[in-house]
């Protein structure tokens, strides 16, 4: 019962990382580049920013939110404490 | 001092330092041969991982094909940074807690069948070996330019080097000179991107500098922009490529990222599950901070090369011109006959890469065999390889800089190769003697046979460098969509879903391999006639081709699931605790 509600909290988070690394890498930086080209983003075309700078930085926040979370969940569910072999 | 003799003192430091290291870090188990020993800290796993990540393709090529494509190359930013976040969320944690030293290892284990294993060694041998091939090139460009050494000679003096500390100190040895690679090869790539973006744009964050408006008022990425359109090519800023291609291309790189081996072997090397996550987005950070700064150079570079050659006499170009067409990666046509060098969109002449002659011109510059384009008034031709390495010529500073990028290259194509190298030969001591031929070989008796087979595998990938088949340039890219198609869904099925059957998965890994390598050999070497978009399936090119694969894979496996007999109790409980960690 723990481990199943374990298993499922951690698929509903990462579904919900998994959707913003599509946004912004396929979605921002591909599906609707030339559209988000009409903006400006610190001298960049909005859409060559995501393709090129902004979807990486946002991976890197996502791998390190997914930690952050992870080790929370771990920890409510006492899972942390040992080091498999 | 000149730049030869800096270059020979920096690369030859760089060299005692990996032996050191590799002195420091000799083995003793399998354990530690494999895995080091489950031991690493996350972020000094983190910092291994850039470095391995990080190759030849990287350092030396990327930013040089960014700066031809324009927005295009934003398929190897994305693809290449994307895959992590999918290796971090969704294999790298389940494959720590299974821990058992090699990715066929995993996919014999929960498929329960040696076929399984044995095509997944088939597939990490194909996979592996193409790839390490175009790491020893890059090693023998680096060296016949700076070095002016023959090729043959850069190569065997590489292959000397990753002997010493992959065979000695195994997967331990490897982890500590690849820490020592990384701080070599991103210090060698910043160093003149920041003073690059300083002389530009005067800001000396590149990542930033690259969208400052200089006191013209207009940004890099705009004059670019306007430069290009004024001699006919298309903006840099926007792209060529149809967006569905863009798309497929992006995901066979980010879903191959996921499924090669000698990056997922690395998180087999910490301690924890926990610290598999956290060690993931370490080693996104390390690489983000190249892969960033990346499209910097690019754009750099290309202005830089545009203000240098376009419209300049022959005899003005500075000295770098010549020295790289010494190497032959820079060809001079001079169509009009004016003596000055014209810049255009096109190849200048056909076939598009040039074939010497021995005879000089009116001006000096080397002549070649090749037809005169008719099409194209572009005058010149440039290797996409060098703009890394020329980036610090161009723009005219000192040569340590020019030394330390030579070190850097060296680096950053070394680690990857004995990265590759290892799992090659883990693949076959483990997998094929151990767990397959031979299973009644001791510990230490294994570790041997990891040794030799470590050694022959340095041989052959030596071989490769030497006479590199002429495929293998094109064959690179294509590593990823076959990791894509064929390792990526056995090894995400294999922890989300309890019903795919051992049926399913090698049905699956079969149909996404042979139909992603059908593919692009019908392209590339069939019919090369017909690789444009009126003949592709969907529109997608041979690089994307991996997600089709992959889609294929995942579709097959299902389904012969569905007609195969469950997965042992034993598989269903190995699965329930790879889920917990």
């Amino acid at each position: 019962m723990n481990q199943n509600t374990y298993w499922r909290e951690n698929l509903k988070l990462l579904k919900i990382l998994l959707v913003i690394w599509f946004c912004v890498s396929f979605g921002f930086g591909i599906i609707l580049v030339d559209w988000l080209d009409q903006f400006t983003f610190f001298g960049f075309k909005l859409g060559f920013w995501f393709a090129q700078q902004g979807s990486i930085y946002v991976f890197v926040i996502l791998i390190f939110i997914y930690s952050w979370r992870m080790n929370i969940l771990d920890k409510k569910y006492n899972k942390d404490n040992h080091s498999p072999k | 001092m000149s730049t030869q003799e800096l270059t020979y003192i920096f690369v030859g430091l760089s060299f005692a330092l990996y032996i050191l290291i590799a002195i420091a870090s000799r083995v003793k188990s399998t354990k530690d041969f494999y895995v080091a020993g489950s031991g690493v800290n996350p972020v000094v796993n983190g910092m291994a991982t850039a470095a391995d990540w990080m190759s030849a393709a990287s350092f030396l090529s990327m930013a040089g094909i960014i700066a031809f494509l324009g927005r295009d190359g934003s398929v190897y930013l994305m693809g290449w940074t994307g895959g992590y976040v999918l290796l971090a969320l969704l294999l790298a944690p389940y494959l720590r807690k299974f821990g058992k030293y090699t990715v066929p290892d995993f996919i014999g284990t929960r498929y329960y069948s040696r076929v399984a294993r044995v095509v997944a060694v088939v597939c990490l041998i194909f996979v592996s070996f193409t790839y390490v091939a175009g790491q020893m090139r890059g090693v023998g460009i680096v060296f016949s330019r700076f070095l002016e050494v023959d090729i043959n000679t850069g190569v065997i003096v590489g292959m000397a080097i990753v002997f010493i500390y992959a065979v000695l100190g195994g997967m331990k040895g490897i982890t500590y000179t690849q820490v020592a690679q990384y701080c070599v090869l991103i210090f060698a790539y910043l160093v003149p991107a920041i003073f690059i973006s300083i002389m530009i744009t005067g800001n000396p964050i590149p990542q930033l500098g690259l969208g400052t408006a200089s006191a013209e008022g207009t940004s890099v990425l705009t004059k670019l922009d306007n430069i290009l359109q004024d001699l006919g090519f298309s903006p840099y800023t926007s792209g060529v490529k149809s967006s569905i291609d863009v798309f497929a291309i992006t995901a066979a790189l980010m879903f191959g990222t996921a499924g090669l081996p000698h990056v997922l072997v690395r998180f087999f090397t910490v301690p924890k599950v926990a610290d598999a996550r956290k060690s993931a987005g370490y080693a996104l950070v390390f690489i983000a901070i190249l892969y960033t700064t990346a499209p910097a150079v690019a754009s750099f570079a290309r202005l830089n090369i545009i203000d240098t050659l376009h419209d300049v006499p022959y005899s003005d170009t500075p000295a770098w011109v010549n020295n790289w067409e010494n190497t032959g990666l820079i060809a001079w046509l001079d169509k009009n006959d004016d003596g000055i060098i014209q810049y255009g969109p096109g190849s200048a002449f056909s076939p598009p890469k040039p074939i010497f002659t021995d005879k000089k011109g009116d001006h000096g510059q080397r002549l070649i065999e090749n037809k005169p384009s008719e099409t194209s008034n572009n005058e010149i031709y440039i290797d996409r390889d060098i703009i890394v390495l020329a980036n610090p010529e161009i723009a005219g500073l000192p040569g340590w800089v020019i030394a330390l990028v030579a070190a850097g290259g060296v680096a950053a194509a070394l680690s990857t190769a004995a990265g590759l190298l290892l799992v090659i030969s883990s693949a076959i001591s483990h997998d094929l003697l151990k767990k397959t031929f031979m299973p009644k070989i001791s510990d230490r008796q294994e570790l041997l046979y990891a040794r030799i087979s470590s050694a022959i595998a340095i041989c052959v990938a030596g071989l490769f460098g030497i006479y590199p088949p002429a495929f293998v340039a094109q064959v690179v890219a294509f590593a990823f969509g076959l990791a894509a198609s064929s390792l990526f869904p056995a090894l995400l099925m294999g922890i989300f879903s309890e019903k795919i059957t051992k049926e399913g998965a090698i049905a699956g890994m079969l149909t996404g391999l042979i139909f992603t390598f059908s593919y692009i050999v019908y392209f590339k070497f069939v019919f090369p006639e017909h690789n444009s978009h009126d003949y592709w399936l969907f529109g997608i090119s041979p690089e994307g081709i991996g997600l089709i694969g992959m889609i294929l894979n995942f579709f097959v496996a299902k389904v012969v699931s569905n007609f195969s007999k469950k997965p042992p109790e034993s598989v269903i409980s190995l699965i329930k605790s790879l889920r917990n960690p």
